[in-house]
């Protein structure tokens, strides 16, 4: 009787899912004390009303996306934290003992979902929210609280993978969890679960962020901003845009699909019933190498921007790198069976993806190309943003060359599963995604604060990240061909790895010590904002953002420019054209609760499915489509800034 | 005071960013057929579709299906002009259609697994199951969708911004149509007569 009524309540959730080990109940007592501290604060200081108004309901994408890059950061903490345990056990082979194989394998999961899906999503929302609209000369997104909607959801996902530092288990399946493994019959816990839902929550958010933007790019641009005079960066978001329109639905469906197997019984991948686990390894990888493009072509397009402005000069081969931008596009969809050569496909299916592999390499080399030759007779500063840069072409073209070694599916079936592949992706998301965050974050930081970043520390961490960055992941490509495979937890002394994983660990610290550099540059810039303050265009720049205010005004631009050149706000420059200031009413979006409520029940849906609580499943469906129809039959949803009001503004920030 | 979602340049963007929504729904019906493609020879030692549809009943939801598409053109056009009551009539009648197909549905798929034909039977039917029903998920939420709107046009009176949303909404509908014919020749058709 008892047992029934805590059922029908709690669903599977007892009270030993609390009890874990001293690792990960001390991360998730770290984590609930920080939390705790911050709520504490914010009461002390009287914060609750402006954290409220200004930023958890607004709908301010410049906003927005700084709410984006904070959940990003603590993840990167995070997924670090996870790192320095892992490369602790492989250093140690095991012999400090500190990690079982179950907990082992909970963090490799961890990482590896927590740096794709809550690190670098979140970095390149967080960018496109800050950068995208005052770029193409817009005041703000199409859709403003389908935004907040997105960014809310993101935000649901980040806590269902946290919590199970603190209750219940976290998924053994790595990170993208292949059946059989993943079905019920070999992971009836709710790690799984917890996967699951974390990726559908967030992924549903992507996708609708995705279509925001896309809509934004197409339909918001500055009069007679043509689409080949788009800033590279907002080519590269709308490129982005289209892979996660086309990619994210086939990660909702299969995710969904997966769930179905493990909530319903059904059999579409199990071992059983007719189910074939190899149609789930297409299907995730359909979208799963799309999702690499997604990463890493804004950070082509922030390197871009950056090359050009540091080097003085346009960029080299607008057209070309609009090309090779499209070119990968579409080719992408075209690569995924590179992931599992050795499933079995054959030969020709083989061979037709090893190519397309080879051929999607040759657009990106006429990228890195063209940023050279950016800087070839240029100016060259080599700022922060430029060592990132650099930083950035040197290890990606590495890591490219060993993809390309990888796509020969002969020479696959060595390197598959083993360290050499780790190293390969490690150096291209790293290298490729994190850098271009690290420089962008750099180049831009100044629009949305007026003040620079600190130069010296940022130099600093740039080596610390680069030689860390090296000595972790050199060691791994050798491992690979000396036949270590990813996600071993111990191996046998006689073969001799252990002083390369020991080498490799070494690089993890530098790469902390690198981060703490960071952290520290971002905190003393803040100290000493005023020896570093700088107007609205510190470094010379090109386009249409660094003609605005720093930090921007909520609408952007008083008056809307109109576009005749490419580096529009350099040309603008050079004819010293500059706009005269005519003030009119500006409607701007309300704020709205309704995307943190929305992600509430988004939060609660999802934790109730992983615990199997029906009468919960039932409140979070019912509470998102109450609050969704509230907010659409509502019609008062933006408010006027009159045109005295615009001018006032202005007058104050010019007096200052 | 004078709202700017009337605005059309507003309005021109809502329908581009429904459409590209329609678009990638399009994506995810995609996936479920692939996926259904494959796995519909795995019935593990279960009956087949041609053992198990009831095609003249299936025509019979299709029929109702696609005059709720017709249905709603009129609700369309009748809100143009300014016909109230002939909009919320056709709207009604719509609703009906609509979840008229939504009952045959559940009895096809009740059937099926009071037979023992149930999803978690093969991972044909559990296929079949996942398409059908998420397709039926979206006709439900469209249902949702036209309640709140009869409710919106019969008490405000026809405003700009209803009538937007009640031209997306014909798109919306029209679009689980196309999807359902999808549905019909593929897993019914074909399955059922192979």
């Amino acid at each position: 009787m008892f047992n029934t009524l805590s059922q029908i309540i709690f669903g599977r959730l007892t009270p030993s899912d609390f009890v874990h080990d001293p690792i990960m109940a001390g991360a998730g007592y770290a984590m609930i004390g920080g939390l705790v501290l911050v709520v504490l604060a914010l009461t002390y200081f009287k914060k609750w009303k402006w954290l409220w108004r200004t930023w958890l309901t607004s709908l301010d994408p410049k906003k927005i996306g700084v709410m984006y890059l904070i959940v990003s950061v603590i993840m990167l903490l995070r997924g670090l934290a996870d790192v320095l345990l892992l490369r602790t056990q492989q250093a140690t082979n095991g012999s400090a003992g500190i990690l079982t194989s179950d907990h082992f394998q909970q963090i490799f999961s961890a990482h590896g979902t927590i740096m794709i899906f809550f690190v670098a999503m979140g970095v390149i929302f967080g960018i496109f929210n800050l950068i995208i609209p005052s770029q193409i000369g817009a005041r703000d997104v199409a859709f403003p609280l389908l935004n907040s909607i997105s960014f809310w959801l993101f935000a649901a996902g980040m806590i269902i993978i946290n919590a199970p530092l603190v209750v219940g288990e976290f998924s053994t399946a790595g990170w993208l969890a292949y059946p059989p493994l993943s079905e019920l019959q070999y992971s009836p816990g709710v790690g799984v679960d917890y996967w699951i839902w974390s990726l559908q929550i967030a992924g549903i958010g992507s996708l609708l962020s995705g279509i925001n933007f896309f809509v934004t790019i197409i339909k918001m641009r500055a009069p007679g901003m043509k689409l080949m005079m788009m800033p590279i960066f907002a080519w590269s978001v709308l490129c982005c845009t289209s892979l996660i329109m086309f990619a994210f639905p086939i990660l909702t469906a299969t995710l969904g699909m997966l769930s179905l197997d493990r909530l319903l019984g059904m059999h579409f991948f199990t071992s059983g019933g007719g189910g074939n686990p190899m149609l789930y390894v297409n299907l995730i990888w359909a979208w799963g190498h799309p999702e690499v493009y997604i990463l890493v072509l804004p950070a082509f397009g922030i390197f871009s921007e950056v090359v050009a402005t540091f080097s003085g000069k346009k960029l080299f081969g607008y057209t070309s790198m609009v090309v090779a931008l499209v070119a990968i596009t579409i080719l992408s969809f075209t690569v995924w069976l590179h992931h599992f050569f050795t499933m079995g496909a054959g030969a020709d299916v083989n061979t037709f993806f090893g190519i397309m592999t080879m051929v999607i390499a040759i657009p990106t080399g006429v990228k890195v190309f063209n940023w050279i030759f950016t800087m070839y007779r240029g100016r060259v500063r080599f700022t922060t943003p430029m060592l990132w840069f650099m930083g950035f072409i040197v290890t990606f073209t590495l890591g490219g060359v060993a993809g390309v070694l990888m796509s020969v599916p002969p020479a696959d079936f060595q390197f598959h599963n083993s360290l050499f592949l780790v190293a390969h992706f490690h150096t291209m998301i790293v290298g490729g995604v994190l850098f271009g965050a690290f420089a962008g974050f750099a180049y831009w930081f100044p629009k949305f604060t007026g003040f620079t970043l600190n130069e010296r520390l940022g130099r600093y961490a740039f080596w610390l990240w680069i030689v860390g960055f090296l000595l972790a992941f050199v060691p791994l490509y050798i491992l690979g061909f000396m036949g270590a495979t990813r996600r071993l937890d111990h191996y046998d002394p006689s073969l001799g790895w252990q002083g390369l994983f020991i080498v490799a660990g070494v690089g993890v610290l530098l790469i902390c010590a690198g981060v703490a550099m960071q952290v520290l540059q971002v905190i003393v810039s803040i100290v000493k904002r005023n020896q570093n303050r700088v107007g609205e265009d510190p470094w010379n720049g090109r386009t249409l953002e660094w003609s605005i205010a720093s930090p921007p005004q909520v609408y952007n631009y008083t008056v809307i420019p109109t576009v005749t050149y490419r580096d529009e706000f350099w040309e603008m420059k050079r004819r010293h054209h500059t706009i005269k200031p005519e003030y009119t009413d500006i409607w701007l979006p309300k704020n709205s609760a309704t995307g943190i409520i929305v992600g509430l029940f988004a939060l609660i849906f999802g934790v109730a499915v992983v615990w199997h609580v029906v009468w919960l499943v039932i409140v979070g469906v019912i509470g998102v489509i109450v609050t969704l129809i509230i907010r659409l039959t509502s019609d008062e949803t933006e408010e006027k800034l009159t045109a005295a009001e615009v001018a006032k503004r202005e007058l104050k920030r010019q007096t200052v | 005071m004078k709202q700017v979602t009337n605005d059309p340049v507003v309005q021109e963007k809502k329908t581009l960013g429904f459409w590209i929504y329609l678009m990638t729904d399009c994506v995810l019906f995609a996936g479920l057929f692939a996926t259904f493609a494959v796995l519909h020879t795995s019935t593990f030692g279960g009956p087949s579709g041609a053992k198990l549809f009831d095609l003249p009943f299936v025509l019979v939801e299709t029929m109702i299906l696609l005059t709720s598409s017709f249905t709603i053109g009129l609700a369309i056009l009748g809100g143009a002009r300014g016909f109230k009551k002939q909009t919320l009539v056709w709207l009604i009648v719509t609703f009906a259609l609509g979840a008229a197909f939504l009952t045959l549905e559940l009895t096809e798929f009740s059937h099926l697994v009071a037979d023992g034909n149930g999803w978690d039977r093969s991972a044909f039917l559990s296929s079949f199951f996942t398409l059908v029903g998420t397709h039926g998920l979206h006709i439900t939420i469209g249902l949702l969708w036209l309640l709140v709107m009869i409710v919106r046009l019969w008490k405000f009176n026809f405003r700009q911004t209803d009538l937007n949303r009640l031209a997306l909404f014909g798109l919306f509908w029209h679009f689980l149509d196309i999807v359902w014919i999808f549905i019909f020749s593929i897993v019914y058709l074909i399955g059922g007569l192979s």
